[in-house]
């Protein structure tokens, strides 16, 4: 779009007092036309959705055309506190967050700690941990959704062998089972993610630091706790951020491992918004919660930029 | 790190230097050589973890279905046989989701790429009214990504008769993808020197010029990544997808790798070789862009 304007100016232009106006007005404008293309999408996209999100959770909305669609105020938003079926999804939703970020950040962290320092076949340990996050969650899903097949599963196979009979656990099946195989699955996907973005903060921390702490006699835990880990916060904050986010809109493993089931006991705040809005056509109130949802979300990532930023300068 | 970068453009004739070796005489961040033992088999256990399931997939995607759900799993194929990729390709028009995941992938990674480089251009190369507020404005949308809009997406998409089309899922795929991208591309393009854009500004070079010959070509890692990150996430997306595809003909993998299940009772066999195909691409790109990558991260990264 950009380049179209620009080409357009006569290149062998006597300098007149016109041509430089014009030139002086594109110069102005050039950062915006760069701009445009980007804006556009996000507009149309990111932030007209979030508008219409909040919007239509204040109507009795209908996706048929030629439907009256009544106003009804704030009766969706209180309609949540009323569904018994949300407390269990936000019960699941929070589980899950709390459960699955520590450990990624955690097994990312110790990964790339060992990975950081010249080790045979660095390259390929590094690769090895990162290929579960580029392989695609339906095909991830179904892996896991055999292993924990109730016949013929690894799973089982493993838990006989220790139980010294077979046994036949129907872990998608149950509610404990179902949600535990969830979690193992997002953290084996989510770590290789963390492991990254740790690699790259520790290869920023300076060396010669780490070497002073030590010539001063730390021990290594120390130099650790007092030099490395100060040095990549940054990191630890804008991760933690991410998979916060990312944790509790958690949505695709669930949808195809266990659907929510049994009896919905299993189900996260994302998978029972899609079902009232595409299985029960109640677009309204899953606006709603989903509205709820980012209002929660962001607020929790300002919060924990500032609590965990204004920690840096003390 | 800035210093390391103009070392690089001031030589160019020399290959980039290689950072890596340069690094590992410095003292590592665990300076004990002794750890080196345990160092290496934990690495062995991670790794192992984390490739077993997919090597697990690979095994099952070629023993006979027979074999696949006993009592006894075989891990590895007694009885090899490539029946379930004839069968896998040839009975659900597969080629066909192929394509179209392919289209809808490469659409994107286009999109992104091209989009994001221009703005992330004019937030690292300008200054002008409200930049950084529009900045955050896109930062911002990384707090909402997919699940959370796909109602008024869905709706939007209705209203703009995008749905069942592979553009429209494009569309939605590049808009999402842009705020990690600009993000990560404006701290690498800040990184390029100054003075380097304004000799070349001076040899009469034009904005998109500057952008083109210049700046991305040395900003190679960063696209890199992004352009990685984007094919993956159309390629394996799937709450969109299903939302908004409705006719079998426009299906995308994961889509179709769903309905496997469905249309027929649980196929395991054929459903892993299916997985196996569509796990190839992701891997092909991660293998190219691997090289690029770690530097990516780090130096267009969070400071």
């Amino acid at each position: 779009m950009a380049s179209v304007v620009l080409e357009q100016r006569p290149a062998g232009n006597p300098p007149g007092a016109a041509s430089r106006r014009g030139r002086r007005a594109l110069r102005v404008a050039t950062p915006y036309l760069l701009l445009a293309p980007a804006a556009f999408l996000y507009v149309l996209f990111i932030a007209y959705p979030i508008f219409r999100q909040f919007d239509i959770s204040f109507y009795n909305w209908h996706i048929f055309p030629g439907v009256h669609n009544p106003f009804v105020g704030w009766s969706n938003y209180s309609h949540i506190f009323k569904d018994p079926a949300i407390r269990t999804a936000a019960w699941n939703t929070l589980l899950f967050l709390v459960i699955t970020v520590p450990i990624q950040m955690g097994i990312g962290l110790f990964s790339a700690a060992i990975l950081t320092d010249r080790l045979p076949g660095r390259g390929f340990w590094r690769a090895l941990i990162f290929i579960p996050v580029i392989t695609s969650w339906v095909v991830v899903a179904y892996i896991f959704a055999y292993i924990f097949a109730d016949q013929g599963g690894v799973a089982n196979s493993v838990v006989s062998l220790f139980a010294g009979h077979s046994v036949h656990i129907d872990w998608l099946a149950q509610t404990w089972t179902g949600n535990a195989v969830i979690w193992l699955i997002s953290i084996w996907k989510g770590v290789g993610w963390s492991f990254i973005m740790f690699l790259a903060a520790l290869d920023g921390v300076p060396r010669d630091l780490v070497e002073a702490g030590r010539v001063d006699g730390a021990r290594e835990l120390r130099v650790w706790r007092h030099v490395v880990i100060p040095n990549i916060r940054p990191t630890i904050v804008f991760v933690l951020v991410i998979l916060v986010i990312g944790a509790s809109q958690v949505f695709t493993q669930v949808f195809i491992l266990t659907s929510g089931g049994p009896y919905g006991s299993t189900e996260t705040l994302f998978t029972y918004a899609y079902q009232q809005a595409f299985t029960f056509l109640s677009f309204s109130y899953a606006a709603a919660i989903a509205s709820v949802m980012a209002v929660v979300v962001v607020g929790l990532s300002v919060l924990q930029i500032r609590v965990l930023r204004s920690g840096d300068r003390s | 790190m800035s210093v390391a970068f103009k070392d690089e453009l001031l030589s160019p004739s020399t290959r980039p230097p290689r950072r890596r070796r340069v690094r590992d005489s410095q003292p590592g961040l665990f300076g004990i050589r002794t750890w080196k033992k345990t160092r290496l088999v934990t690495a062995c256990i991670f790794g192992a973890i984390s490739v077993f399931p997919l090597l697990y997939m690979i095994s099952l995607s070629f023993q006979p279905t027979g074999d696949i759900l006993t009592s006894h799993p075989v891990l590895v194929p007694t009885r090899p046989t490539v029946i379930n990729y004839v069968q896998a390709w040839s009975e659900n028009s597969f080629g066909r989701y192929f394509l179209n995941s392919m289209e809808v992938a490469l659409g994107t990674v286009l999109i992104t790429v091209v989009v994001s480089s221009l703005a992330a251009f004019a937030f690292a190369r300008y200054s002008f009214r409200f930049k950084e507020i529009i900045f955050y404005a896109f930062l911002a949308a990384l707090a909402v990504p997919s699940v959370e809009l796909i109602i008024p997406q869905y709706l939007l998409v209705l209203k703009l008769h995008l749905t069942d089309s592979l553009f429209g899922l494009i569309l939605i795929y590049a808009s999402e993808n842009l705020p990690f991208s600009i993000f990560l591309l404006r701290g690498f393009f800040e990184a390029v020197p100054k003075e380097l854009e304004e000799s070349f500004r001076l040899d009469g070079a034009r904005t998109l010029r500057v952008l083109t010959r210049l700046i991305a070509p040395l900003s190679i890692p960063a696209l890199a990544v992004v352009a990685m990150f984007t094919f993956n996430f159309a390629w394996e997306e799937f709450v969109i997808a299903l939302t908004l595809i409705n006719s079998p003909t426009h299906r995308t993998l994961p889509i179709a790798l769903n309905f496997f299940i469905g249309e027929h009772t649980t196929q395991w066999g054929p459903l892993f070789a299916a997985s196996v195909i569509a796990t190839i691409p992701s891997l092909v790109v991660f293998l190219i862009s691997q090289r690029s990558f770690q530097r990516g991260v780090s130096l267009g990264g969070i400071r």
